[in-house]
């Protein structure tokens, strides 16, 4: 789960990391108000969930009041667009208005999962404020690591290793520590995905910021966080993964014209792969889950056929220890229910399957039925074609 | 022989009284594991479905019974700490089902099992199953048929479209390891490929990946290093955008990295046969065992 700027910095404020006075506005008419408490100069910084947000221009100074408005103004309601919106850009509903500070230095820091040592590892670059990919690719010996032993956490000493490393003076260092061992407190008791200070700021006059902050949270936790429901944002979310969730449904949209329903997460991707393969363009990901019963199967059809691109659909069911007829009369019943008229190549495995066909050919409906996921893909490609 | 687990395997449930820890554990009887201890705290010193002694601990179960196996099916607020658990009483090898683990609990009981020396597979998995000796987990047994083809994957409906492809055409199986799609899991290709390998009744091993993290980079390196026997692999996530979980936790790509072209390049590079299609697998391996 991803959260806004403002919200990240709000929570970080609470483990003691001093983030910059700000204000989050949704209406230009209170810019002003903002303005006269923080002081001049200010910056509009749009609210969006993607990165990249300063190189597209939803980051910027203002000197003056008149500044600030217009800027806010410009900025409430245009489609922002950065290297990870996609072309179609994201529209601007909450910007913060933040104190300008007069900046000396720039950092990066980071708290993430390191998949190989299987450990949290805190990450710090003195190129802040940059692409932090970027410096991995063309400079990792720049980018300063320390790994977590989880069964003592974060200790001071490798806090100190990373100020030093940046280069901070021997009286900064004690402050950086501070600020660092309350990230790595933050990220363990928010239980984050990715937690990321860039830039980390240090001002002309020793003080040190969080002057971006991104935080993303661990989806597998979020039972022990109920109150970050209200941090979530539906204006972030495509409206049709939204629908799905309320049912518990795994559905991500693309932009292909072939709908897929397939139940587990690896076997919905190999068949998007094989749509592919076969000439197809997928138009989603969508897993229904391990026991693909009716009223999954008819929720799962409801949000596939709301994209109106969708010209055919694909149910690919590996039934395992399920019984095909069954899975069988639960796509009868919801196609019957939901009076679908586009084609649908069914495809499923498993025990009973022989008696599963019958039934899909008996239903009278617009099914074909598939053996094998290649005559599943190829059958599903003709069809959407015609 | 097969790797992990044979019929002298002794397994334990830990969630046994729960919906799915009793369903399964049916399943796993009805196809001749040797079930010889369930867990579930406060329900000690009963009988689950009039067969199965319960302990209150692992610890009691293991000196009870001499359970050497334990497969996990308790909720994901739970799972981490038994895991621990049962990597405290010893038992050898830790199979975990649960999916829906919080990364934060994981990192501790990833390293709690690796500074104990235990063998933790998943979470988030399958499970284990050597056809016809011994199945730990949910995959259906039927599908599978005794052989001499290792299967390794990070999927679980995927794998058992591998399986049945292979059973189509003749070719059983020694042991399949659901290894679990999670961003962090107990064991990794590399651990498994070296069994097999070693393994006197393993023709050819399929190794199935998907898109994030580097585990199938590393494996790559293994095999072309180390391997003998012909590993034949597939990728899922190859039409999948960046930055998106599809659906496993750990299946996404991340600052450019985790590509299925990157993994299926190096894959391909280190001698593997690497097949596009997933309906390809089967064959690929056939053809793979006559050169």
């Amino acid at each position: 789960m991803k959260i806004h700027e403002y919200q990240a910095k709000a929570l970080l404020a609470k483990y003691g990391v001093k983030v910059p006075k700000s204000k989050m506005v949704r209406n230009s008419s209170d810019v002003a108000s903002i303005v006269k408490e923080l002081g001049l100069p200010v910056v509009v910084k749009a609210q969006i969930h993607a990165g990249g947000r300063g190189k597209g221009g939803g980051v910027k100074l203002a000197r003056s009041l008149e500044e600030a408005e217009n800027l806010a103004s410009q900025m409430l309601g245009m489609k922002l667009v950065t290297h990870q919106t996609g072309p179609e850009g994201r529209e601007v509903q909450t910007l913060l208005i933040e104190e300008g500070l007069k900046i000396k230095q720039e950092f990066y820091l980071s708290v993430v999962l390191d998949r190989v040592t299987s450990q949290i590892v805190f990450m710090a670059s003195k190129a802040g404020g940059m692409d932090i990919e970027e410096v991995a690719a063309h400079s990792p010996e720049a980018i300063l690591k320390e790994y977590i032993d989880p069964a003592v956490g974060m200790q001071a000493f490798q806090a100190r290793k990373i100020a030093f490393g940046l280069g901070l003076s021997a009286e900064l260092v004690s402050l950086a520590t501070k600020f660092i061992l309350s990230l790595y407190r933050a990220f363990v008791e928010l239980d984050a995905s990715l937690l990321e200070i860039n830039p980390f700021l240090l001002t002309e006059d020793g003080e040190l910021y969080a002057l971006d902050a991104k935080v993303n949270f661990d989806d597998n936790a979020l039972y022990r966080h109920k109150d970050f429901a209200e941090l979530r944002d539906l204006n972030e979310e495509e409206p049709l993964e939204i629908e799905a969730s309320k049912y518990d449904l795994n559905y991500i949209k693309l932009d292909g014209t072939i709908g897929c329903m397939v139940n587990g997460a690896g076997l919905a991707m190999a068949t998007m792969d094989i749509i592919k393969l076969a000439g197809g363009e997928p138009a989603n990901f969508l897993d229904v889950g391990g026991g693909a019963s009716q009223a999954r199967v008819e929720n799962a059809f409801r949000i596939l056929l709301a994209d109106k691109k969708v010209r055919a659909v694909l149910i690919n069911i590996f039934g395992g220890i399920v019984r095909c007829d069954m899975v069988a009369a639960g796509v009868i019943a919801a196609a019957k229910n939901l009076g679908i008229e586009i084609p649908v190549v069914v495809r499923l495995e498993g025990t009973n399957v022989e008696r599963a066909r019958e039934l899909l050919n008996e239903s009278g409906l617009n099914f074909t039925t598939a053996a094998g996921m290649k005559d599943a893909a190829e059958k599903v490609v003709a069809l959407a074609g015609q | 022989m097969s790797i992990l687990v044979d019929k002298s395997t002794r397994l334990l449930v830990q969630g046994i009284t729960g919906k799915e820890g009793t369903f399964h554990t049916q399943q796993m009887r009805a196809y001749g594991t040797n079930i010889v201890a369930g867990v579930t705290p406060g329900k000690g010193g009963t009988l689950h479905e009039e067969t199965t002694p319960i302990f209150n601990t692992v610890a009691d179960a293991v000196k009870n019974t001499g359970a050497n196996a334990s497969v996990i099916y308790v909720p994901p607020p739970f799972a981490a700490d038994a895991i621990m658990e049962a990597t405290d009483a010893g038992v050898a090898l830790i199979v975990c089902i649960t999916e829906g683990i919080p990364t934060v609990d994981m990192v501790k009981a990833f390293h709690y099992v690796k500074s104990h020396g235990g063998r933790l597979i998943g979470p988030n998995c399958p499970g284990v199953i050597s056809p016809g000796k011994c199945k730990i987990g949910i995959m259906p047994g039927h599908i599978h048929k005794e052989g001499r083809v290792g299967v390794i994957s990070r999927s679980g409906t995927l794998t058992y479209e591998a399986v049945h492809q292979l059973t189509n055409l003749g070719l059983g199986q020694s042991t399949c390891v659901g290894i679990g799609g999670d961003p962090i899991i107990g064991t990794l290709y590399v651990d498994l490929l070296e069994m097999f390998e070693a393994d006197p009744e393993t023709d050819a091993v399929v190794m199935i990946g998907e898109i994030g993290g580097s585990a199938e980079e590393t494996a790559a390196s293994f095999v072309k290093e180390k391997m003998t026997k012909p590993v034949v692999g597939f990728i899922a996530g190859q039409t999948a955008p960046p930055g998106r979980r599809m659906g496993h936790a750990g299946a996404i790509i991340s600052g450019g990295k985790g590509t299925a072209a990157e993994k299926m390049k190096m894959m391909t590079e280190s001698g593997i046969y690497v097949v596009s299609s997933p309906a390809d697998i089967g064959i690929t391996v056939q053809a793979a065992l006559k050169k």
